[in-house]
This record gives structure tokens, sequence and C-alpha cells, in this order.
């Protein structure tokens, strides 16, 4: 795989094909933690870190234990359970060795279980048959286009608080209208590769 | 046993409407009528039988370890879900994809397991379980009806508005998902406010 190959499938995981506006993984986090931008940039930190793990991970548990042993039929139970104890490290790592940052990401770490993005991202990279260059490629791209997207509307929801919204319109339904408009500005992408 | 449990989760409790949860498989596949049920029906099964198993073993998981445990009988019942769609209904298993396997991490799924299942008696959690998955089915193909309505002019296949209409292709895109939802729920807030 050329350099070029891999520019291609950078791009078009952080834009083109956005994990949160065009794929709707990651839904959840991109709705509850987004009124703030220091929130959101915190969350998508921490899921930058997970995820980049979690595919490399994943990558090498489908090929040296479910290939081998023909047990394909499980990936869905070992990655949840590989995700799940990958996250659970991360934090008892993180609050020995580094407790800043264990401060900044705490309370988002436990939710990144549930994440739909990390195990749809260790899905995708399998589907796609991705060799372990391709998969760290995708996989950090996936997760900064995660980053771009939650920031964004992090900084548009800021706005929006001291905007006069129409009573009905208040709180959720406004955030999903928004959220619409910014998913039809990165449909703009769709012919960049 | 109390019927209440399950007509809870079809309206009161709506899980997508009135809980907000499992919105990733509720904007991603209700591109059509018959994605929403087909992926309203698929999250319904996992969800009673996964409620059944957890009331069934609740005296024996440990709390501490409850999460994982949950999580373990979800993900076994996702898989046996999909092999099953993935014989008899090959179109619908493909047409949903990914997302058949992310049934592990639907939050109402989750929820359920950890409010109530965990809680209850395996009757009231399998109806618990039937109800909430209805109500999830039913707003699944609510919101693909209105798409696919708007975006190709039929409900399940079915022609309604005739060759005259030009269908609005970006109802069926990515974008369409968020505003359809956006709007259903602020016209839900409006209703609400009517009768109160």
């Amino acid at each position: 795989m050329s350099a070029g190959g891999l520019f291609v499938i950078l791009v078009s995981s952080i834009l083109v094909n956005n994990f949160v506006l065009s794929r709707f993984l990651g839904i959840c986090p991109f709705l509850g933690v987004s009124k703030k931008v220091e929130t959101a940039f915190g969350m998508g930190m921490a899921v930058t870190f997970v995820m980049t793990l979690a595919g490399i991970i994943t990558y090498f548990v489908q090929k040296l234990i479910l290939d081998k042993f023909g047990i394909a039929y499980l990936q869905t139970v070992a990655f949840i359970l590989v995700i799940a104890s990958l996250v659970q490290f991360v934090e008892i790592v993180l609050q020995k060795f580094s407790p800043t940052l264990y401060q900044a990401l705490g309370v988002f770490l436990p939710l990144i279980t549930t994440n739909c993005a990390v195990l749809g991202l260790a899905l995708l990279n399998i589907q796609y048959e991705y060799n372990l260059v391709q998969t760290i490629v995708h996989s950090i791209g996936a997760a900064v286009g995660f980053s771009l997207a939650i920031v964004l509307f992090a900084g548009i929801r800021e706005k929006l608080e001291v905007a006069d919204v129409p009573k009905p319109f208040q709180g959720f339904p406004v955030a999903l209208i928004t959220a619409s408009l910014m998913s039809i500005a990165f449909l703009g992408f769709a012919g960049l590769v | 046993m109390n019927i209440k449990n399950f007509a809870n989760g079809l309206f009161k409790e709506n899980p997508v409407f009135v809980q907000l949860l499992g919105m990733c498989p509720t904007l991603a596949v209700t591109t059509s009528a018959i994605n929403g049920l087909g992926m309203g029906m698929a999250t319904t099964a996992v969800l009673t039988c996964a409620n059944v198993a957890i009331s069934i073993l609740r005296k024996f998981i440990p709390d501490k370890i409850r999460i994982p445990a949950f999580i373990v009988v979800i993900a076994s019942f996702v898989t046996i879900v999909g092999m099953l769609m993935e014989g008899y209904v090959p179109a619908l298993f493909k047409a949903l994809g990914l997302f058949i396997p992310l049934i592990v991490v639907n939050c109402v799924i989750l929820a359920r397991a950890e409010a109530f299942a965990f809680k209850n008696g395996v009757i009231d959690s399998l109806l618990d379980g039937l109800g909430m998955g209805l109500g999830f089915a039913l707003a699944l193909t609510i919101l693909g009806s209105i798409r696919e309505l708007l975006g190709a002019g039929s409900i399940f296949g079915i022609s309604i508005l005739g060759a005259a209409y030009k269908p609005a292709l970006i109802m069926i895109l990515p974008p369409g998902a968020f505003l359809a939802l956006g709007l259903l729920l602020a016209g839900m807030n409006v209703a609400k406010a009517k009768k109160a």
C-alpha cells in the first residue's frame, strides 16, 4: 500500500465518511457531552486514545485468535470484551501515571465502553480487510473525525444557549436540527476522494 | 406480574421519543419503514431474551462485575439473532449491516438490564423487555415511514404519493435523519404543551 492510498483512507475517514455525521456512530456522546467546547474536547481526546488502541488490539485478536481457531462467529463477544477491558485498563494506568490527564478524561472513560463508534470501528477494520498499517491510519482518522465533529458541534451549541429558540424546539430538537445542517455541510466533502 | 410494565415502554417511557436512548440505530437504519421495523424487531428479540436471562441470573451475578456480565449476556443473544437473520432474512441482514452487531452497545438494552431486569422477577422482566422493545420498534417504524414517504414517495415499498411527486432525496441521506427526528420531537413538544 502506497503512502497515497493511506492518505485517501485518512481523509475519507475524517471528512467524507465522518463517523458521527454520515455513519451515525457515536451519536450518544455526540449529543450528550457537547454542551461545552471544553468537555467536548476532553471526550474527543479520550475517544481518540481508546479508538486507536482498540483498533490495533482487535486487529491482533481477529488475526491471532479468531481466524486461527476458526471461531469468527465469536467476533462480537470477543471485541466488546476487549474494548471493555481496555477502557478499564487505560483508566487504571492513567490514574497511576498521569493524574492530570486522568482528571481531565476521568468521567468520560467509562462511557466509552458503550460508545458504538469504538466497536463499529473495530468491526469495519475487519470488514474492509485492512492490514495493520491501514488499520492504524483508519482508526486515527475515524477518531479525529469524531473529535472534529463533536468540538464543532459544541461550539455551535454554546452560541445556541444565548439564542432565542422557539419553545417547542428548545433542548434536543434544535440540537438535532443543528446536527442536520452540519451533516449537510459534510456531505459537501463527498466528491473529495 | 403487572401489565403496566408492558404498556410503560410503548408510550409513556418510549425509549426513543421520551428517554432519547439508542440514538445511533434510530438515526442510521431508518432510511425506509421496513428497515426501521426490522431493526426494531431484532432489538426487541435481544432485549426480551437478555432481560429474561439477566432476571434469572440476578441472584448469581455479583454486584461488582454486573456490567461486564450484562454485556456478555447481551452480546451472546446479539450473535444468535444475527446468525438467524443472516440465514432467514439475508436481504434485511445486508441492509442493516454493521448495525446488527452494534445492537450490543445499544444503550436501551443495557439500561433495561441495569434499571429493571436486575431488580425484578422473570415475568415482569419479560413484559418490560417486550414493551420497551416494541416501543423502540414503533418509534423506528414511524421515523422510517416519514423518511421513506418524503424521500421516496412510498411506505413499505408501496407508492403513496404517485409518480408526480418529486422525492426529496435529502430525507434518505444522513442529514434527513437528524432533521426528521428533530422536527418529530418538536412536534411532540407542541402536542404536549397543548394538552397541559
